[in-house]
């Protein structure tokens, strides 16, 4: 298996600890909506020098990416559907959902006439 | 023959075979581990983006420079067990054994670092519960259990990486190891890249939001 | 016919020298508890779930007397919410979950590649302590009060109001995890390396295609579910978590995480199932399986597609509609690779030279259980009428039809199937072939009313309903102890079949298949010479088979 070098660790290290000031120094400058962009990217970009470098992920065959992948994007379709819910919540004004962040809303007491469903009446 | 190598299980017919097979069950394992530590993710992502104001308020009360040096400490660890894995290559066992000590040391360093810094959490009553620090907004408190629970469990993490890192050396200093056969010095180099590589994410999540406006 | 190579079999000549197989190779207990052979912790699976099934199906038999009656007068409500917890997480994660994988996959799985044992034997018998250690866990909850928030867990009655062994219990599923988690594992680096010499992947006989589907969402799934319970048992501990609305958490989201391990789990449960169907279909029809790599491919797809769906589960909780509507669309995209693969074993026995023997029957049961579980899983993915039915009895006759119609059929085919592979003993045929009929009748007449039961409105987790329920719930309680007799007989002949049964040959069923090729029972590493693949599986033969029936006077196929 062809390796790498005992230079080209020490640029990864250096690499990565640049990235590192880096992130904390834009964390430390307004950018908006940027700051939470610039701060996955880095982190991206550090995950990637340690699998391909440390981790030897550039001289991995087909199927290890495949594995490395597949974890990745299963956590992401768990992200995707799940923000999915999240996200559209209060869409449709369906008179319970719609204030589920508001804590002073929470937790909701079962009366006769909400919206939610009661069930049969059941003899004891 | 193969089968002469003392280290080749029955069940392999060659060395090859079984150096392939641990690493891609390393790596398989780590893929549980990403959804392991998915779960804890997935829960920050639904709460910072449903309560964006109060994360960032609660994280103005972590320690920037603890979680910095912390950092820095596991980045250079994942260079110095890389350097191991390469000197396994060379075989060049003194220096195998050095660079697994070295990184069993910054792996205690960090644990050393976070256990200051659990301290001064504390003091500043970010325990969640009825003593939470009450200048902050009720779902400030799901930041700190996030907190909590992900550095937790990442500790942990942390320890099983040095406690494997620390039979990686004893097994070198009894001379297990050689370029022929290094097989388990690389899997536990991998589990310990995959720690570092969690917490290369939990860094900014954790220390870094709206930093600007501390 | 069949194209592997033929391998020298250690059978001797001389009577002296009788060769020791895995069993009789050591009989010291030290030797079991110790072993790293894949044959031996199959079988100590075996004796794991067999026990835990019997403290689950006590607990179903005690909540289906509780429901011969309309009034709760029995047990009190919450007993009776205990014995559904404890059946509920008993069955689904100490019993259906490693059935068909731990017990036969790891028997058969490495002998159908032709190896001789899996990649990481020694992870294989941790997986079963792990697997014991969280059962003992469970079995702790379970004695010393039980545990009563339903297997799902729901928060915030689990984390916050219950007043049970909610954390003992989570505890023991998180520990039997890993233990999954590291099957699954074995499972997939076995496929990819420990295959021998010509078995290509498009070779390998379709139960490794769909164990190694299942150990895909073992491992993918799993994780989820343990860092969830612990998530829900530390805000119990701990008085506060992530879920509690009183600091603005989402009890919903505890949902989201359960279910996106739990919906794939219950393909975990029936994948394996699948695959032993491939392998009966073919042997008992003599015929190659129709569309091979169909089937195959949809062994992949429904694991993918499986991590796709969990919502459905949630149509009623909360989540937003919009959310709703994907989970619904992507849950009838999911039945389409389980319907491919119930036509491709209908067309399989099409035009076959088709054998009722007891693992057949099991096989033709689940094609029409699982059919109808299936189909009213898809009535289930419209929001429309799930709403009407969620929380009713018609999702538990749902689940059960697949769960027990289909996964359980299938492995106790399985079973029978490999039963002189595992022991080199057969079971008495006749009365197999009576108990499979037994447990077909009384599975239906358990189950069907309880459909009936969901459509007009009983709701589940109920130990009291509205007395014009009853007579449904009385076939149903009628059913279950006609069930429980389909259950019993098997268990006693499988055992008288140990000392008195008789001696199996290498192959009974003229089955194709590395695992045939090697004697019953095997020797401890399977192939004295690791075998070489040269064509296809399943290279059965309709005509032939018929043209030798009709030339067998006695018209018996098998000797």
């Amino acid at each position: 298996m062809r390796t790498a070098s005992k230079k080209s660790y020490v640029l990864v290290w250096i690499a990565l600890l640049t990235l590192l000031l880096l992130t904390w120094g834009l964390a430390e400058i307004n950018l908006g909506p940027f700051n939470n962009v610039a701060a996955l990217c880095i982190s991206v970009a550090k995950m990637l020098l340690v699998v391909l470098f440390f981790m030897h992920g550039r001289y991995e065959k087909a199927l290890t990416w495949i594995f490395i992948c597949a974890g990745v994007i299963w956590f992401l379709i768990m992200v995707d559907l799940t923000l999915s819910d999240y996200l559209t919540r209060g869409d449709v004004r369906d008179g319970v959902s719609t204030s589920w962040h508001h804590p002073q809303v929470n937790p909701p007491t079962l009366q006769p006439g909400t919206t939610r469903e009661l069930q049969h009446q059941i003899p004891r | 023959m193969a089968d002469a190598h003392a280290a080749l299980q029955e069940q392999f017919e060659e060395m090859p075979q079984q150096k392939e097979a641990a690493t891609l069950g390393m790596w398989a394992f780590l893929a549980t581990e990403v959804l392991f530590f998915g779960a804890m993710f997935m829960s920050y992502i639904v709460y910072r983006t449903t309560y964006p104001q109060a994360f960032a308020e609660a994280s103005h009360h972590t320690i920037v420079l603890f979680g910095t040096i912390n950092t820095a400490i596991l980045l250079t660890s994942s260079f110095t067990v890389a350097m191991a894995v390469h000197a396994a290559r060379q075989n060049n066992i003194k220096w195998l054994f050095r660079l697994l000590a070295i990184t069993v040391f910054f792996g205690l360093a960090f644990l050393a670092v976070k256990g200051l810094e659990y301290h001064e959490d504390l003091n500043e009553n970010l325990w969640p519960g009825p003593h939470f620090k009450s200048e902050l907004p009720p779902q400030a408190q799901i930041f700190w259990i996030l907190y909590w629970i992900m550095t937790g469990v990442h500790a942990v993490h942390v320890t099983v990486g040095v406690v494997l890192l620390s039979i990686m050396a004893w097994m070198t200093s009894r001379r297990k190891f050689s370029d022929a056969y290094y097989t388990p010095i690389e899997i536990s180099a991998l589990y310990w890249h995959f720690v570092d590589i969690i917490w290369i994410y939990l860094y900014p999540l954790l220390y870094l939001i709206h930093r600007y406006s501390a | 016919m069949n194209t592997a190579m033929p391998i020298e079999s250690p059978e001797p000549l001389r009577e002296e020298r009788v060769p020791k197989n895995y069993i009789t190779e050591s009989r010291t207990l030290k030797s079991w508890l110790f072993t790293t052979d894949h044959k031996r912790i199959g079988i100590l699976y075996l004796f794991s779930i067999l026990f835990y099934f019997i403290i689950a199906a006590i607990a179903a038999a005690l909540m289906r007397m509780e429901l011969i009656t309309p009034a709760g007068d029995m047990v009190t409500s919450e007993t009776y919410n205990k014995l559904f917890t404890i059946h509920g997480t008993l069955m689904v994660w100490f019993f259906l979950i490693p059935s068909i994988p731990a017990v036969l996959g790891n028997f058969v799985l490495p002998m159908m590649l032709g190896a001789r044992d899996v990649a990481f034997p020694k992870l294989n018998l941790l997986s079963w302590y792990l697997f014991n250690a969280g059962g003992l866990l469970a079995v702790y909850a379970v004695t010393f009060g039980g545990v009563d928030t339903g297997w799902t867990f729901y928060t915030p009655y689990s984390s916050t109001f219950s007043n049970s062994h909610v954390v003992e219990m989570a505890a023991g599923v998180f520990v039997a995890g890993f233990g999954t988690i590291l099957t699954g594992l074995n499972f997939i680096i076995t496929t990819h390396k420990l295959r021998a010499p010509g078995m290509r992947w498009f070779r390998m006989p379709l139960f490794v295609w769909s164990l190694y589907s299942t150990s895909v969402i073992m491992i993918l799934a799993t994780p989820v579910l343990a860092m969830t319970l612990a998530l829900m048992s530390i805000e119990r501990i701990w008085g506060v978590g992530i879920f509690d609305p009183r600091l603005g958490g989402d009890p919903i989201l505890f949902q989201h995480l359960f279910w996106f391990y739990s919906h794939p789990a219950v393909y975990i449960m029936i994948l394996p199932g699948m695959g032993v169907m491939s392998e009966l279909v073919t042997c008992f029809s003599r015929k190659p399986i129709f569309g091979y790599h169909f089937v195959a491919f949809a062994s992949v797809a429904i694991a993918i597609m499986g991590f796709l769906v969990w919502g459905h589960h949630m149509f009623t909780s909360g989540q937003s509609i919009y959310a709703g509507l994907v989970f619904s669309f992507l849950s009838y995209m999911v039945a389409v690779p389980s319907a491919i693969k119930v036509f491709n074993w209908t067309m399989t026995l099409y035009r076959g030279s088709i054998s009722f023997a007891t693992p057949m029957l099991y096989a033709l049961g689940f094609m029409g259980l699982f059919t109808i579980g299936g189909l009213t899983g898809l009535y289930l993915a419209a929001v429309g009428f799930d709403v009407h039915v969620q929380d009713t009895y018609f999702i538990v006759a749902h689940f059960h039809y697949i769960m027990v119609g289909g996964m359980v059929t299938a492995f106790m085919g399985g079973l029978h199937y490999w039963w002189p592979k595992i022991t080199g003993r057969m079971y008495p045929e006749k009365l197999g072939q009576l108990a499979a009929l037994i447990m077909y009748l009384g599975f239906n007449l358990t189950f069907f009313p309880q459909f009936i039961l969901g459509y007009l409105g009983m709701p589940r987790r109920y130990h009291a309903y509205a007395p014009e329920f009853q007579i449904y719930n009385v076939m149903s309680s009628a059913g279950a102890s006609i069930l429980g007799v389909g259950y019993l007989l098997p268990l006693l002949y499988f055992l008288w079949s140990l000392k008195y049964g008789k001696k199996a040959p290498a192959n009974p069923w003229k089955a194709t298949g590395l695992e045939w090729q090697t004697p019953s029972p095997p020797p401890k590493h399977n192939f004295v010479e690791t075998p070489v693949v040269t064509g296809p599986p399943y290279q059965y033969s309709a005509e032939a088979a018929e043209a030798e029936f009709t030339a067998n006077e006695k018209g018996e196929a098998y000797g």
